[in-house]
């Protein structure tokens, strides 16, 4: 058992460097290549901890669907724009900009982590209860099972509702970046004809 | 799992990732990168919900992390839709440089 914990808090403790460390890596590296794969570090720290949560299924499509497809979505942006060059992060627009977003930080962490420690003594594990986890029910397929059952079942209008919405970004990207003729009176050639200054 | 740890670790966690996301957010100037500030603020709201589903034992926690997950992908294809679009005609503009709403 002291094996197990002790693992446990390996994998916690490497898992946080992972999540922390890409985090600082996205908002302090000067180029924007760096910063998406400090976002992939991030990104595959909080599927371990998904993992080691029990929530199979999430840290599967945490992978997939992050790492691999919003990533990558980042990545083409920044190479089909070609704003692979470092950013000077000495420029500071608004003078007292930084130091006040830090203290806002800090003062983010204090409140947030004053409230979780005070709240210590209500969150008593309760293990095996409600949730269905593969080491407690001995089916590997239970996490995915019960969420499932609880998606199609409790959430199927929510889910189809999504459907729209993917639907919907997906035209709606269309029609923001399609390239539209010169004559053909969108406001895209309206606006362009206007701006001389740009 | 999570017996040894305990769910007020993975909330400070997720409340520290959340400040980084948020700090970035405020400081950097690139549209693209505060677009990844949004992403690390997303993720430490969905680790939230699955260390509270883990400790409440509700597996309505973990659903709505699927759905914040949905959510997230079509904002990123419309914001880089936007971002694409504004960059095409003006490269390397900044967010200081799109405060005016002229072409």
């Amino acid at each position: 058992m002291t094996d197990t914990t002790f693992l446990e808090y390996v994998v916690f403790f490497s898992a946080a460097v992972m999540i922390l460390g890409g985090a600082i890596g996205v908002i302090a590296l000067k180029n924007p290549v760096h910063c998406a794969l400090g976002l992939v570090l991030t990104l595959f720290g909080v599927a371990v901890q998904f993992v080691a949560m029990e929530a199979h299924f999430l840290a599967a499509v945490q992978v997939i669907v992050y790492a691999g497809a919003i990533v990558v979505l980042f990545l083409f942006v920044i190479m089909l724009l070609g704003v692979d060059e470092s950013i000077d992060l000495s420029i500071e627009p608004i003078p007292i900009q930084r130091p006040l977003a830090a203290v806002m930080a800090v003062g983010l962490v204090g409140l947030l982590g004053a409230a979780i420690v005070r709240a210590q003594d209500a969150l008593v594990i309760n293990p095996g209860s409600g949730i269905d986890t593969a080491t407690a029910t001995g089916n590997n397929d239970a996490n995915i099972q019960q969420l499932a059952a609880n998606l199609y079942g409790d959430h199927v209008f929510a889910f189809q509702l999504t459907s729209v919405l993917l639907i919907v970004a997906v035209a709606g990207t269309v029609l923001l970046t399609r390239k539209w003729p010169r004559d053909a009176g969108s406001p895209d050639s309206v606006s362009k004809n206007q701006s001389s200054d740009s | 799992m999570i017996a040894a740890i305990g769910t007020s670790s993975y909330l400070l966690l997720a409340a520290a990732l959340f400040a980084i996301g948020a700090f970035g957010l405020l400081v950097r100037r690139n549209p693209l990168i505060m677009f990844m500030c949004i992403e690390l603020m997303l993720n430490a709201a969905n680790l939230t919900f699955v260390a509270l589903a883990t400790q409440l034992g509700d597996i309505n926690g973990q659903t709505a992390v699927f759905f914040v997950m949905v959510v997230a992908a079509a904002e990123v294809v419309v914001g880089l839709g936007l971002l694409v679009s504004v960059l095409r005609r003006r490269p390397g503009a900044t967010a200081d440089d799109l405060a005016e709403l002229k072409g």
